[in-house]
């Protein structure tokens, strides 16, 4: 097997351009970040922080330091409200988690919407196992939750609400001071956890303003290191433990704290509020010529997702029509532009994305998705490259294609 | 959608031989035939794989030419370009002994598990192509049995899934 990996790497000779669109599954850090970390490793800050010498109070502070700019960064009151996490995946299981622990013996409903992440949908429908009941609101054609259905679902019984601020595949903006509103007036004891990793950088996000209880977001979408995120607990509300071990200096994520990565999503933090709407202006301009660019030159592409301001600023997602997706994703590949597709073949699964299914696309226009995400490294050339070859990797493609798999 | 499912599939790489990536790059034997013989199909749009075959098959009943095309990921193009190659010269009953999904997945050097269906699928589509050939004739031999092979039926199975999926 790993033979075989090392032909397909080589089969990549020759390239002489490489674009990474692919920034919804991991992401290059920038090197400025990396040499922030370094020194937490070996020079300054390499003890445990619960620790009583140099290296250990070291650790401690920059640990307060970042969690207090992290908790600015997301509009939140105190540093104390900041869980570090090693990535959203484990932020989103400890707030679904141990909120419904915390619960368990009250109230017994969750309600979410059927285009959430996996690390919400999976760890709600493991509960199920655990006597609760998962209530799954509908989306429209775009991705937005129906509020109505969110006011008929919501109910006395239910102790949790979990909706992303911003849908990871099709990039849509959800009415969530709304959706908090609606829920608060029927029930003010009722938890709202939001999955903000996509949000977070991207739009405005303030979880006080919000009035969300938990928030999860994530290092590596802001082009952080991987292995860490964060989870916002509103200050006062109590949900449990989902692992147990050594209590450092934080009560709800046991384990020896990861200071150089806490460093390195601080920095990325930084890096993206800086400047931060000129930032959001070039993001956006580089994903509408892109858009704009690829509909030009290829015929038969839907947008998956809204096309206007209520659409993430960096995230682009199509359907080409007779066009397989893990054929284009390896095609452009071989052109090197990296992006991935949400179709059967791609996920290993009979089933196409679950985001496309909900929002209506047939299994056809599933099959043939791409997903690309700007981020702030980019530059014109990067765009100019990949409408380049884009038109050429999708007739190569559609020739293999021919008639067949017209639907 | 079963999560159950979902949750016990995790996302392995695909690690393509490169008999599988050079297939890909440049397979033979692709494009629509004029006037075939037959045309076999197997797969569809909802399944994210669908391979045709169109076969020139002559009165000594040899695959004097066959070509393909193929909606779907890399292993589906790989997997029915060497079959086109694997039969053609071949008359139609030892096409039919001699062809399985298995010799298809060893002639592009090994596929990884979750997509050996790509083979049984261009298997599948060329005996359907076989068994039709004789009912245009009107005139099915004894060598090809009643009942479905293992690809016919797998091929069968996974369009009428993905049809049952997506209507849901």
């Amino acid at each position: 097997m790993v033979e075989n990996v090392k032909e397909l790497i080589k089969a990549h000779e020759g390239i002489e351009y490489e674009v990474y669109l692919d920034n919804e599954n991991s992401t290059k850090v920038p090197y400025e970040i990396i040499e922030e970390m370094l020194p937490y490793y070996n020079k300054q800050g390499y003890g445990n922080p619960t620790l009583t010498h140099k290296p250990g109070w070291e650790a401690f502070e920059i640990i307060m330091q970042s969690a207090q700019k992290i908790a600015k960064f997301m509009g939140a009151g105190i540093p104390e409200e900041i869980t570090f996490t090693p990535g959203v995946t484990e932020a989103n299981n400890l707030a679904i988690m141990g909120l419904a622990l915390s619960k368990r013996n009250t109230r017994k409903r969750i309600v979410i919407s059927e285009i959430e992440p996996l690390s919400v949908l999976h760890v709600s429908k493991m509960l199920e196992k655990f006597g609760f009941f998962v209530s799954k609101i509908q989306v429209d054609d775009e991705g937005f939750i129906n509020l109505e259905k969110l006011k008929e679902t919501v109910n006395r019984d239910v102790c949790l609400v979990s909706l992303a601020t911003v849908n990871n595949e099709i990039g849509t903006i959800q009415p969530i001071k709304e959706a908090v509103e609606i829920v608060k007036d029927i029930n003010a004891d009722t938890i709202f956890h939001t999955d903000a990793s996509d949000a977070f950088g991207r739009i405005e996000l303030n979880v006080q303003n919000l009035n969300v209880d938990l928030a999860s977001i994530s290092s590596y979408k802001i082009l952080g290191p991987r292995g860490i995120g964060a989870l916002y607990t509103k200050e006062g509300l109590e949900i449990e433990r989902i692992l147990e071990g050594q209590i450092g200096t934080q009560k709800l994520w046991p384990g020896i704290e990861n200071t150089p990565l806490i460093v390195g999503f601080t920095k990325a933090s930084e890096l993206t509020f800086q400047n931060f709407e000129n930032k959001i202006k070039n993001i956006t301009g580089l994903r509408d010529k892109l858009k704009e660019g690829i509909f030009e030159r290829v015929s038969d592409v839907k947008l998956n997702g809204p096309g206007n301001e209520k659409r993430s600023p960096d995230n682009l997602n199509i359907s080409i029509l007779r066009c397989e997706g893990e054929a284009l994703t390896i095609e452009l590949s071989l052109r090197g532009v990296y992006v991935s597709s949400g179709s059967a073949c791609s996920r290993r699964l009979l089933q196409p994305s679950h985001v496309l299914v909900a929002i209506g696309r047939k299994f056809s226009e599933a099959h043939g998705s791409i997903l690309m995400k700007i981020t702030r490294t980019h530059k014109k050339e990067d765009v100019d490259y990949v409408l380049e070859q884009v038109p050429k990797a999708v007739n190569r493609i559609r020739g293999i294609v021919g008639s067949t798999g017209v639907d | 959608m079963d999560l159950q499912e979902l949750i016990n599939i995790s996302r392995i790489p695909l690690p393509y031989s490169q008999k599988v990536i050079d297939l890909f790059r440049n397979p033979k034997n692709q494009g629509k035939m004029k006037n075939p013989t037959v045309i076999a199909v197997a797969g569809n749009p909802a399944c994210g794989d669908m391979i045709t075959f169109y076969m020139k098959i002559n009165d000594q009943e040899v695959i004097e030419k066959i070509t393909f095309e193929s909606y779907g990921c890399a292993a589906n193009i790989a997997t029915a370009s060497i079959v086109t190659e694997m039969v053609n010269g071949l008359n139609l009953k030892d096409t039919w002994k001699e062809l399985s999904w298995k010799k298809v997945v060893e002639e592009v050097g090994g596929l990884p598990n979750v997509k050996s269906h790509c083979g049984i699928l261009a298997v599948g589509a060329v005996k359907r192509g076989i068994r039709k050939y004789y009912q245009q004739k009107g005139l099915v031999p004894n060598w090809i049995p009643r009942g479905l092979t293992s690809e016919e039926k797998q091929a069968l199975e996974e369009e009428e899934l993905a049809e049952k999926l997506s209507k849901k």
